[in-house]
């Protein structure tokens, strides 16, 4: 579904901040791969997710979705096989828009819009019903403009719109660091259950290992702009977090320093 | 002070309000919904005016010069979105560039700094001559009052559609937009050209009100244009919140913000401080909400501040 070919990526090259971001980087995931990415900061996690949502060119290497040559394509193109759930809950939906109304743009998603109707009263229906499956009571505010939402709210939102129009891949970039463990433990829930139900092909970054651990088929662990952890299978599942911590001192030499990770 | 003067003075103000009424609906687009500042506006009030005028003098029908001065206005939003989308020139100096560009371009239409039009001798829409003492469904506050209830109506539907969902999300949320398959790019363009096409038929209307266009019809503008927008919203703000009764708040606030000048030039005074005084006023109110969020939140508790 998703094939990343020895991909580059080198931040302000040729200046004192140069970084070496992605570094000959390749990953094959297949069609309903559920995939965790682990990492330190600076590990290439969010490099990797923007390099296959095309925020910026890569400097050399190929990306290809479901067989297409995405390398050359810019974001919005791109955006026709991506659904995306960001860190921060503001990046993801429109504030000044109404609930209905960003669930519309992310109806469009791929298509063509001309003068038709932004929102017919057709989809309202189908978008009071697919709110209630959030379990948030949104389905009885959708004229709310989304600005008046919680974080929570809004990622939840961000969730269903990305999947609204089945996505060949889902780009999860942390999108529960930024809510409360209760909150987080609720998106996750629904992204459970949405990526099953749908049965999408999906990449997740999570800062927390145990929900790495949890979730998904297969993990990766990330740094300097390469993999250096792939598990998967049977492995995966009698996977520990002592276990991991032990895996990346060994390929590493070094002892993995980020509290949040081992105990959140 | 004659209150006679001032009674006698405010049909015409009303008037000029209404057609800077339809600039700042167009500022509105561009200030408010695409969250630039474009300034090309006050180079392209002109070429509207100019475009027209010159159409009407080499003996083009009144609405044709119009439509003629809309595209014009058009092309030039389209100028500043190609310098702003396709040669990553920031916005506001992307509208600046062009701006400068225009008054040479301006300079050319006309041929000279400025061009009379006589309303005896051509068939104009709105004339200063119109105001009193003619037809009712001639009077030049009721033709453009008709003229803006159409174009709200009109970019009502607009921005309901499709392709007008994507240009609101543009302005809100780049992000978003884009991971929603929306061309950013575009959508900015189309907004700069929709914005300047209104305020060229803004500058045709004006220029044939006041019987005559000039290279410096439109300085300022992008202020008057802004105050018309602040005064809406600060008035009728609470009131509407439909996007077409905001609209049409912007066009009242237009009207109020010359009626208010209008009292000013009657209470005596000098009438060469009042682009200062304009300036001045929007100033204070642009900087109203940024006081109110730094100086009056209600919560003071800064982040990290428990630890």
């Amino acid at each position: 579904m998703l094939e990343i070919r020895n991909v580059t990526k080198i931040f302000n090259p040729g200046t004192v901040n140069e970084k070496l971001a992605l570094d000959n980087f390749s990953l094959t995931l297949e069609d309903g791969d559920f995939v965790t990415v682990i990492g330190g900061n600076g590990a290439g996690k969010s490099t990797m997710m923007n390099a296959i949502a095309g925020v910026w060119p890569v400097d050399a290497g190929q990306i290809l979705i479901d067989g297409t040559d995405v390398t050359s394509l810019p974001e919005h193109k791109r955006a026709a096989f991506l659904g995306r759930v960001f860190q921060d809950p503001m990046t993801g939906t429109a504030a000044t828009m109404g609930i209905e109304e960003n669930l519309a743009l992310a109806k469009r998603r791929g298509k063509k819009r001309f003068l038709r109707k932004g929102i017919t009263k057709k989809e309202r229906e189908e978008y009071k019903e697919l709110l209630k499956i959030l379990g948030l009571g949104l389905e009885d505010r959708l004229t709310s403009k989304v600005g008046l939402l919680s974080g929570g709210q809004r990622q939840a939102l961000t969730l269903l719109m990305a999947t609204l129009q089945k996505p060949k891949l889902l780009l999860l970039d942390e999108h529960t660091a930024a809510l409360d463990p209760k909150t987080a433990a609720k998106v996750l829930e629904t992204t459970e259950y949405i990526v099953n139900r749908d049965k999408l092909t999906t990449l997740m970054i999570t800062h927390n290992m145990r929900d790495a651990i949890a979730h998904g088929n297969r993990l990766i662990m990330l740094m300097d702009g390469r993999i250096i952890l792939d598990i998967r299978g049977e492995e995966k599942k009698k996977l520990t977090v002592e276990d991991l911590l032990h895996k990346f001192e060994e390929v590493s030499g070094e002892e993995f320093a980020n509290d949040k990770a081992i105990l959140g | 002070m004659n209150l006679l003067n001032l009674f006698n003075a405010l049909p015409g103000a009303v008037a000029q309000g209404l057609i800077w009424g339809i600039t700042a609906i167009g500022i509105y687009i561009t200030f408010r919904i695409l969250d630039i500042a474009d300034l090309t506006v006050d180079g392209s009030l002109c070429t509207g005016g100019a475009v027209c005028i010159m159409m009407m003098l080499s003996g083009h029908n009144v609405f044709v010069a119009m439509l003629a001065a809309t595209c014009a206005g058009m092309i030039t939003g389209l100028i500043t979105g190609l310098f702003h989308t396709f040669m990553g020139i920031p916005a506001i100096l992307a509208g600046i560039l062009t701006q400068l560009a225009l008054y040479s371009i301006n300079l050319k239409i006309m041929g000279k700094a400025n061009q009379a039009i006589n309303v005896d001798k051509y068939n104009l829409l709105v004339s200063l001559r119109y105001i009193k003492g003619v037809p009712f469904y001639k009077n030049t506050i009721l033709v453009v009052a008709i003229c803006i209830v159409i174009l709200i109506m009109i970019l009502y539907w607009f921005f309901g559609t499709e392709q007008g969902c994507a240009l609101r999300a543009t302005g809100c949320n780049g992000n978003m937009s884009r991971a929603q398959g929306i061309n950013t790019d575009f959508s900015k363009v189309l907004g700069l050209m929709l914005s300047n096409g209104l305020v060229g038929l803004s500058g045709a209307l004006l220029s044939q009100y006041q019987g005559f266009s000039d290279i410096n019809m439109g300085r300022g503008a992008i202020v008057i244009g802004l105050a018309a927008v602040i005064i809406g919203e600060a008035i009728f703000g609470r009131i509407f919140h439909n996007f077409g009764f905001k609209l049409l708040g912007v066009a009242f606030g237009s009207i109020l913000y010359y009626i208010v000048l209008q009292t000013v030039i009657w209470m005596g005074v000098d009438t060469d401080l009042l682009k200062m005084l304009s300036a001045l006023v929007v100033a204070v109110f642009l900087a109203i909400p940024y006081w109110k969020t730094k100086y009056f939140a209600k919560s003071n508790i800064k982040k990290g501040g428990a630890e």
